[in-house]
């Protein structure tokens, strides 16, 4: 692969330009679908787009107790990190563009970032609301962040390899496999839920008691990366539930396969925003102990038929 | 891990999204659990008492209406309601009537105003979007019998300034039938959707003895097994002919208290039907002298969130000497602090708001005119209701948005 194609495959299709259009439309999508559901009209197709630009034009407040440095640079993190995971997720086909033995935990990892920066923005900013948020962002991370692993590598033990696109090969070679997983799938969607704060896990950016959270002291520019980081990070971890436990479709054309993975993520995106509608937001520790004692278990048991399932097939 | 008994120190308002007027709460935590709460008011002091003594009779009866937006005519029918007492009026048993439709319409636009703050308080946005859709149907309503969504103004010295005209019952009858089918959808979410109940029950508990110590009034205290209506122990207006329940609960949280708002709402139905029914024909107002006599009365009035306590002395002239408001949330805030005792942070906002706080909302004034003239004269236009819905819509429609495809209850199809 030259460094010509390379760079376009980074940066432009199916890259970074790729995934923030996506993050754009994945907003647009979640918005209107969440105000039909109200039965609100909801925002034009151009809202986010238009949201992200004016709020590049707006002043950038940086308090003067916040580290400068550690405030500016956590919402770039987030977005390296974002776009660095999609890289590695199988999108139509069984190839991401860069792929190797262990990419799945990488990819697990690169996500796990965007929720640091969410912490370290908030906690340096040092105002009340945003250390609030900070810690409220680290302790869920406690909660989600296993059965969401466990849930991810269940499949993994069943192809018995660690990379997703060896992961995509088997369940390719294997078509209807994938419906084992089906308990993992629901695992990882009520855990996404979590990952990307929304109701009802949306308590680090309660409104009505801790202002935006972390967010509190950002404004303008930094805002609207951050703002862009987590619309990407939506896209890139419903590609990863897509890629892990919906592994079909992957060996058509290349129009039909776009096709396919817009259909998997807009299925995702409207499971997402239909339980944000129908769910109040939960306290802390009853988000802890949901996860702690439902979630995880399940999380388990996915794990248990997979290990068993791999003896017998 | 010295550091976990650290107290942090949260200032909850003046300005705060949780809150929808400036107060201030200044929230010590311990982790996310709530130490001590301070709780400080007069950030929204308008002298709206002493405006009353510089001012007539008449204009009074406009500024009271003013203290407050949601139950501006509990404030303006406990006002008049002393005044008339000093002057020793006899208001017409219609006007009673009229009045106690209006006031009955404005405890459901209340409490489901209510219902919709309580669910965005708690995170749960939908419930909100859906009851104040629902609520809709009830203002429009309300602006049709009286010309306003707020402030309605159909109150005067000896009775009431409009009629509602004998074809507008139907219309209320229609309104009360769509609402109370919602009413029972709601309290069937109440009964059964999870995390709602986990959210609210448990939330802000007041036993009785510390209700009736702290003076709790209206849902609140109802909600801790008081059992107190105004409406019931002191009758006024058209009570004394009507029939009702006064619904009382005995959680003594926030689930408790939603529950009562709730029962309320179908008793209100219930009451609404019967003034339909019972509504009798004759005058609406009888003439009211200019100068007040010299005397002082106490009123009181089961506004939406509770007891309304307004007292007036007059002294022979066109103003009065002294005006006195107790509004219900001025009652009720000596409970938040009790409510609050070991909650958590996040129970906060929610607590605070089954108070039913009583939000000042600005007055509505639109102008239409055609551009390029003047806003009287030749260029200016008046608009029936039906215009100004049917204007609304299309000018959202142009723009992009089509409101006319969710079909307002009680609203206009464009």
């Amino acid at each position: 692969m030259s460094w010509v194609v390379a760079g376009v495959n980074i940066l432009i299709f199916p890259g970074m330009f790729f995934l923030l259009v996506l993050g754009l439309a994945g907003q647009f999508v979640d918005r209107k679908l969440y105000a039909r559901l109200q039965s609100r009209v909801g925002p034009p197709w151009f809202q986010p787009v238009a949201d992200f630009f004016k709020l590049l034009g707006k002043e950038s407040v940086i308090p003067e107790e916040a580290d400068r440095r550690m405030f500016v640079m956590a919402p770039v993190f987030a977005l390296a990190a974002v776009v660095a995971a999609y890289l590695y997720i199988p999108l139509w086909s069984t190839k991401p563009i860069f792929s190797f033995y262990g990419d799945l935990v990488v990819v697990l990892y690169l996500l796990l970032i965007p929720t640091l920066t969410f912490f370290l923005g908030g906690w340096y900013s040092r105002s009340i609301f945003s250390t609030l948020g900070a810690v409220r962002s680290i302790t869920q991370l406690f909660a989600y962040e296993i059965p969401l692993l466990i849930a991810l590598l269940s499949p993994a033990l069943l192809a018995d390899t660690w990379s997703i696109s060896g992961m995509t090969a088997y369940y390719q070679a294997h078509p209807w496999y994938w419906l084992f997983n089906l308990i993992g799938l629901g695992v990882a969607l009520v855990t996404l839920l979590g990952k990307l704060e929304r109701v009802p896990f949306d308590a680090p950016e309660a409104e009505t008691e801790i202002v935006a959270g972390s967010f509190t002291e950002y404004s303008g520019r930094h805002l609207a990366f951050f703002r862009m980081a987590i619309d990407a990070e939506a896209i890139v971890s419903s590609s990863l539930v897509a890629a892990v436990f919906l592994p079909f479709g992957l060996g058509l054309p290349l129009w039909l396969g776009i096709i396919v993975y817009l259909a998997k993520l807009a299925g995702i995106l409207f499971v997402l925003a239909l339980l944000r509608t129908v769910f109040a937001r939960l306290r802390m520790d009853q988000m802890i102990n949901f996860c702690w004692r439902y979630v995880a278990p399940i999380a388990f048991l996915q794990v248990i038929i997979d290990l068993v399932l791999k003896e017998f097939l | 891990m010295s550091d976990i008994d650290r107290v942090v120190t949260v200032p909850i308002g003046p300005q705060h999204p949780a809150l929808k007027e400036p107060e201030s709460f200044m929230v010590d935590l311990r982790g996310e659990k709530i130490d001590a709460v301070r709780i400080r008011f007069g950030y929204n002091h308008r002298g709206i008492e002493k405006g009353c003594e510089t001012r007539s009779y008449t204009q009074d009866l406009y500024l009271v209406e003013r203290v407050c937006g949601i139950c501006s005519f509990s404030h303006s029918t406990a006002f008049i309601h002393a005044v008339e007492e000093i002057a020793g009026l006899e208001v017409p048993v219609r006007a009673k009537y009229i009045r106690t439709i209006i006031g009955e319409l404005e405890r459901i636009h209340s409490h489901l105003l209510w219902l919709g703050v309580a669910g965005h308080e708690i995170g749960f946005d939908t419930l909100l979007m859906y009851t104040w859709r629902d609520r809709e149907q009830v203002m429009i309503l309300l602006a049709r019998l009286t010309g306003n969504r707020v402030n309605y103004g159909i109150n005067t010295y000896g009775g009431v300034r409009r009629d509602i005209a004998p074809d507008m019952m139907p219309e209320i009858l229609k309104v009360v039938d769509s609402l109370e089918e919602r009413t029972k959808h709601y309290i069937e979410l109440a009964m059964r959707e999870q995390t709602l109940i986990q959210r609210l029950s448990g939330v802000g508990k007041l036993s009785k003895e510390d209700a009736l110590f702290l003076g709790t009034v209206g849902p609140t205290a109802r909600a801790s097994g008081v059992d107190r209506d105004a409406r019931r122990d002191d009758p006024y207006l058209a009570y004394p002919d009507l029939e009702f329940k006064v619904v009382i609960d005995d959680h003594c949280d926030v689930y408790g208290r939603t529950i009562v708002r709730l029962g309320e709402l179908m008793q209100t139905y219930s009451i609404l039907r019967q003034l339909i029914k019972k509504i009798p024909d004759g005058p609406i107002t009888v003439k009211a002298p200019r100068r007040i006599p010299e005397g002082e009365a106490v009123s009181r009035y089961e506004a939406p969130r509770g007891e309304d306590v307004h007292y007036v002395r007059g002294n022979g002239t066109e103003k009065p000497e002294r005006v006195k408001v107790r509004a219900p949330t001025l009652a009720n805030t000596a409970s938040v602090g009790k409510m609050l005792e070991d909650g958590y942070l996040a129970d906060l906002p929610i607590v605070v708001a089954a108070i039913d706080p009583c939000f000042s909302c600005t007055d509505r004034m639109v102008g239409v005119r055609e551009s390029g003239t003047e806003s009287r004269g030749a260029g200016r236009k008046t608009m029936t209701w039906e215009e100004v819905s049917r204007y609304g819509v299309e000018w959202h429609k142009a723009r992009g948005l089509d409101f006319s495809s969710l079909g307002i209850p009680g609203g206009i199809e464009a």
